[in-house]
Formats: structure tokens, sequence, C-alpha cells
């Protein structure tokens, strides 16, 4: 194994919305790194807390208004059903390609050694409890508590 | 290019995935955990020869795959390779890296 500095040792990344789109990238970016042998955390604010809400996570949606690379105007991505149709849509194509349930990647990813930590204050504002989040999570942090578990070499963060 | 590995000349690529499987056998599966840092038990076995066998079906790997095999929980997995665990446990299987990003 590489000693050099300048080698990824660890992936704290942030996830701050919860439309399917991101929750995978955030899930896929974490899961690689510890594939590859990189220590990698999760922390889950703002939006991005539905994510690992457990009355929430197996309701997310892919945004179909706003997101240009959907090819749908604007004004049809707004009407009702629409996010659903992309949405089941989107799954499908998912199943295809073996990407796992938002629930099972939780599970995957926590069993894979990927820590998952609630944003405190974000967690204040919507009301919610360490009890209704997913029961694996390992943990509520504040920002400052997220940022110390970057210390040491080759950690890297990055914002979803 | 070609590398020594536990005294037989094989064909590796430049990570050191062997590039004909027939070349394979259980030295050099010793020989690469070692280079690994991992002594190879009967666990690692049998998730070796669970990853020859999907190899030969063709099948490709993803940490899905691993986890409803019923050869190995992922929690384990990582303990026997701790490092990459399919990346690690392909290397030493003597099959290609996996490509899938889950």
């Amino acid at each position: 194994m590489k000693e050099e500095n300048d080698d990824i040792r660890k992936m704290l990344i942030i996830l701050s919305k919860a439309t399917l789109e991101n929750v995978y990238a955030a899930f896929i970016l974490a899961n690689g790194a510890r594939m590859e042998g990189i220590e990698a955390e999760l922390f889950f604010t703002f939006f991005g807390l539905e994510a690992i809400n457990k009355k929430k996570l197996e309701h997310l949606h892919v945004a179909t208004v706003g997101n240009p690379a959907m090819h749908i105007p604007t004004l049809l991505g707004g009407l009702p059903g629409m996010e659903s149709l992309a949405t089941s849509m989107m799954k499908r194509e998912m199943e295809k390609i073996d990407m796992p349930e938002v629930h099972e990647f939780l599970d995957i990813l926590s069993a894979s050694g990927v820590k998952l930590w609630g944003c405190k204050l974000a967690m204040e504002m919507f009301h919610l409890k360490e009890e209704d989040l997913y029961d694996d999570i390992d943990g509520v942090l504040t920002i400052g508590g997220f940022y110390n578990r970057g210390k040491g070499p080759g950690a890297h963060m990055l914002f979803v | 290019m070609e590398k020594m590995i536990s005294g037989k000349q094989v064909s590796v690529n430049e990570e050191g995935f062997l590039t004909d499987f027939s070349q394979w056998n259980k030295d050099i599966a010793n020989e690469i955990a070692k280079e690994e840092n991992i002594q190879l038990t009967e666990r690692h076995w049998e998730v070796i020869n669970y990853l020859q066998e999907q190899h030969r079906k063709e099948i490709p790997m993803s940490i899905r795959k691993i986890r409803n095999s019923g050869v190995v929980d992922i929690k384990e997995f990582y303990q026997l390779f701790p490092q990459g665990p399919l990346k690690t446990a392909s290397k030493i299987a003597g099959i290609p890296k996996p490509v899938s990003c889950i």
C-alpha cells in the first residue's frame, strides 16, 4: 500500500438534497470509495436528511423541474404525475443495472463501514429525532463535529 | 506483461491482475494474497471459489451480488479482504478486476 500524502484516504460526503439522482450520486461515491479501500463518511443535512428519514426514504423522486438533463419542458415537468412517471422509469432502468433501492443501499453502505451522520441543526429544523432516522446511522453531529472526522492526511470533502 | 509468481511465469496487467485465468493455481493465489497482507483461510477460499464460479458463468460481480450470494455477507467480506474487497478478492482469484461501480 502506498503511503504518500497525496493518496485519497478518506472521502467525507455531504448530502444536502433528497432527489434520487443526488442521493444515488452520494451513495455511489461512498460505496465506490470503500470498494477501493478508501474510508467514507456521509453527512445528511437539510433535505438530504430525507434519504435517512424512515418515513421518506422509500418515496424519493427524481427532479423533473429545474433539471435540464431530463429534457422535459419546465412547465410539463410540473404537471401532476410527471415526477412519479420519471421516477418509476428511472427505477426500472436502475434495477436493470443491479442498482439497489435506497433502503438496501443504506444497508450495503452501513455493512461496508461507511459512517452515516445526521446533521444536528437540520434535524432540529425539521423536528426530527434520532428514532425517526434509519436504524444503523452512527449518530448526530454538528458540522464542526463532521469536520473533525476529516483530520489526518488524504481526507477530501464533497458537497452534493 | 510477464511476472514471476511463486516460481511460475504468468501474464499480468499493470495492476497485477492475471490476464490468463488458465495460468492461475493455488500457490499463485497464496502469493498474491501475501502481497496484499492476507493469510488465506477456509473462508477466503469459499469466497474465491464463488468468484471463480461466477467468472466462469460470465456473471459480472458487484457488491450487491456478494450480498445476495449466500456465501458471505458484506461485513465479513470486508473483514476477509479489508482493502477494497471485491478488487482484492478478484486479484487473488486470478480473474479480471470488476468493472461495476456498485
